[in-house]
């Protein structure tokens, strides 16, 4: 045992330390450029929706519409950038959406009613969570092969327990949710649940020992450990984190579809990681922005909706959507260049 | 003389050690699509008996499919396993489904290998498994090929399987009966997965069929990926942008089931819609008559129970009864009938989940 069995005060690296040494004023300053190149991004792309279809793109109903349609990845991202910022990577969003949501519309399930529904998918998330936490914090398999097994696995399990089929939601209460009715003020219950995790996501980032400790270990883990963290935990939590966020997400997904099938969640996993890419969190770790992430998911949404609004061929879309991505990125790392 | 008896009567030739090269070649000959008479000579056509449902000769087929990995497939395998139970003279060996083509070539040269009487294979892909089809047929063994083709016919005795064309013609020609007394009417097309072959014959047929149908102009296409998640999503955005249409057609019950959920949420009744493939979901909807969906076009599964049933003719050696052929014939595609409320009852017996 390497580490300290109660870590002591002052435990927590500074900041300074965990940042780099970057100075603290330009680093605030540095990130709220890239926030505003992504704004511009999406500010673009709604001049662009805007100027196509301008009966269709600016109303309100399409408005609700991307948020909604932005809900269910949205909070999955939010959960992947805080496994990335730690240096991991969770490929298993997609499989655990998928198991989550199937458990959860079965029919020994809909007994239960609204909170069956809602409790299984989201015990099924922090289940697949925790295995993944413990594969790689204490049994020191790497992120990539973990999540890579728990994809494959829940993907199987997923698929045994519908037997290929699609397994209707007969719950109206969890039907209601998704329509109309249950808007207030005239947003989406589901872009709710959206904003708030967003909102606590950030809060938890930047403002609690939790988030802090996540930079560290992703930034430097030696340096983390030696200051007293005990990186293990962390990042058997920060799985956990992220299977929390698929349970919810998976819930928000019956909502939407009304149905559980095994084929939910597909391709989240690089939906999400694209997503938090573009928001500016770095792949290897120790930076990352919730903000950033959930714009990056807003551009991905606003981009689909743009092309489905025009009637754009399925392979113009592909290479369109690359082609942005592309920009989205490099546009990002020029004005974050020239100001730092 | 039954071409089953000939079969088999080769085969014993070919693991009686006779020289294996020659037989394999003697046996592509036989199995492949030339008339029986030719190498079995004094075979009268009065002889020839026709399939029915009274027991005869034992046959044992091997059934290899894909996995089973949403309703239509998992359809099909039922569809094959309940129909061989019906028949007392038939051994169904089924192999777990699989979508690796590795694998699956590994399943059908298992059941090679046990000498089945006759082989019935959906590939995952028609190409990649065409090979094996080939050593199935040199090996004496009838192939009856289901729904993806393979590469060459000389790699199966019988081809059965749906028409995706027909579907979109049959799609296009109902939605245009039902619009052609009005004036300037626009449809709108949510098709399947884009990167699949089938999916662009669906809408080639929806094309033609439209054409004999001057005042109607499809308006909008957008793909989605044959699931649930994928229907909502983009019938969500499809309704965003057409704020008004006469018809839909939707390629896939499945991702019906999405695109119906994203149409009551958007609270739009204002058009018919057509679906394809034969839902249960979808038989229930059309029949409660309450909302869009008017109408679907078969895809139906239940192929792979006539692919049993044409197995069993094939190795009992006899043909069809109400055909004047002697033999089964090499290929049968079935007909995309359209179900709408008049005769969704006569189908709902087929419906899968």
């Amino acid at each position: 045992m390497t580490q300290p069995a109660t870590p002591t005060r002052p435990a927590e690296p500074n900041r300074a330390a965990v940042t780099k040494s970057r100075p603290k004023t330009l680093g605030a300053l540095h990130m709220d450029i890239r926030t505003l190149s992504l704004l511009g991004v999406l500010a673009a792309l709604i001049v662009i929706g805007g100027i196509t279809q301008p009966d269709s793109f600016l109303d309100g109903d399409n408005v609700q519409l991307i948020l909604t349609q932005a809900s269910v990845i949205g909070v999955v991202t939010v959960g992947m950038t805080f496994v990335i910022i730690s240096g991991g990577i969770d490929l298993s969003v997609g499989a655990i959406v998928a198991l989550a949501s199937v458990w959860a519309s079965t029919v020994a399930t809909q007994e239960y009613g609204f909170v069956g529904i809602l409790f299984t998918a989201i015990l099924v998330g922090v289940g697949c969570g925790l295995v993944n936490g413990v594969l790689i914090a204490y049994g020191n398999i790497v992120p990539f092969i973990a999540t890579l097994a728990m994809l494959a696995s829940g993907r199987g399990l997923a698929l045994q327990i519908t037997d290929g089929k699609t397994q209707m939601i007969t719950v109206d209460s969890v039907l209601k949710l998704g329509e109309r009715d249950s808007y207030i003020l005239g947003i989406p219950p589901l872009v709710l649940v959206f904003a708030a995790v967003t909102v606590i996501g950030w809060l938890v980032l930047n403002r609690t020992t939790f988030g802090r400790r996540s930079v560290a270990v992703g930034g430097n883990p030696e340096a983390a450990r030696l200051a007293g963290i005990d990186v293990r935990r962390q990042r058997l939590y920060l799985y956990l984190l992220s299977g929390l966020c698929c349970g919810i997400a998976a819930f928000l997904l019956l909502v939407l579809a009304g149905s559980g099938q095994n084929t939910n969640g597909n391709l989240y996993e690089l939906d999400a990681i694209a997503a938090a890419i573009i928001g500016g969190t770095l792949l290897t770790g120790g930076r990352g922005s919730i903000v950033g992430s959930v714009l990056g998911v807003l551009i991905f949404i606003t981009i689909q909706n743009i092309f489905a609004l025009n009637n754009l061929e399925t392979a113009t879309q592909q290479i369109a959507k690359g082609a942005i991505i592309v920009a989205a990125v490099l546009l990002q790392r020029r004005t974050a260049n020239t100001t730092s | 003389m039954p071409e089953s008896t000939s079969v088999s009567s080769r085969r014993s030739l070919l693991f009686g050690a006779a020289a294996a090269v020659t037989a394999g070649g003697l046996l592509t000959a036989c199995t492949s699509n030339e008339p029986s008479d030719k190498s079995d000579g004094g075979s009268k056509p009065a002889d020839q008996p026709v399939a029915d449902s009274k027991p005869g000769k034992q046959v044992t087929i091997g059934f290899a499919g894909p996995q089973a990995d949403h309703g239509w497939l998992n359809a099909i395998t039922d569809n094959a396993k309940d129909r061989a139970k019906k028949y007392s003279d038939v051994t169904l060996e089924a192999t777990e489904g699989s979508n690796d083509t590795a694998a699956q070539i590994g399943q059908v040269e298992t059941l090679i290998n046990k000498k089945v009487d006759v082989l019935v294979v959906l590939p995952a892909d028609g190409k990649a498994l065409t090979q094996v089809g080939l050593k199935a047929m040199r090996a004496g063994i009838p192939v009856v090929n289901l729904d993806r083709i393979f590469d060459t016919p000389q790699a199966y005795r019988c081809w059965i399987g749906g028409d995706n064309y027909g579907m979109g013609l049959s799609a296009g020609n109902y939605i245009g009966e039902k619009l052609k007394d009005k004036k300037n009417a626009k449809v709108v097309e949510l098709a399947g997965l884009d990167n699949l072959e089938l999916t662009k014959q669906r809408s080639q047929g929806f094309d033609d069929a439209l054409k004999n149908y001057p005042n109607i102009k499809k308006v909008a296409r957008q793909a989605a990926d044959f699931t649930v998640e994928s229907g909502q999503a983009k019938m969500s955005q499809l309704l965003q942008a057409q704020k008004n249409f006469d018809a839909l057609w939707n390629h896939d019950d499945d991702q019906g089931v999405g695109a119906l959920r994203a149409i009551e949420q958007a609270g739009r009744d204002d058009f018919l819609m057509v679906g394809g493939a034969g839902a249960l979901s979808a038989f229930e909807a059309i029949k409660s008559g309450r909302g869009v969906l008017k109408a679907t076009v078969l895809y139906p599964p239940t192929m792979a129970a006539s692919a049993i049933d044409l197995a069993r003719a094939l190795g009992q050696g006899k043909g069809i009864g109400g055909m004047a052929e002697f033999e089964i014939p090499a290929h049968v595609t079935l007909y995309s009938a359209v179900v709408d409320e008049t005769n969704v009852d006569k189908y709902m017996s087929t419906g899968f989940k």
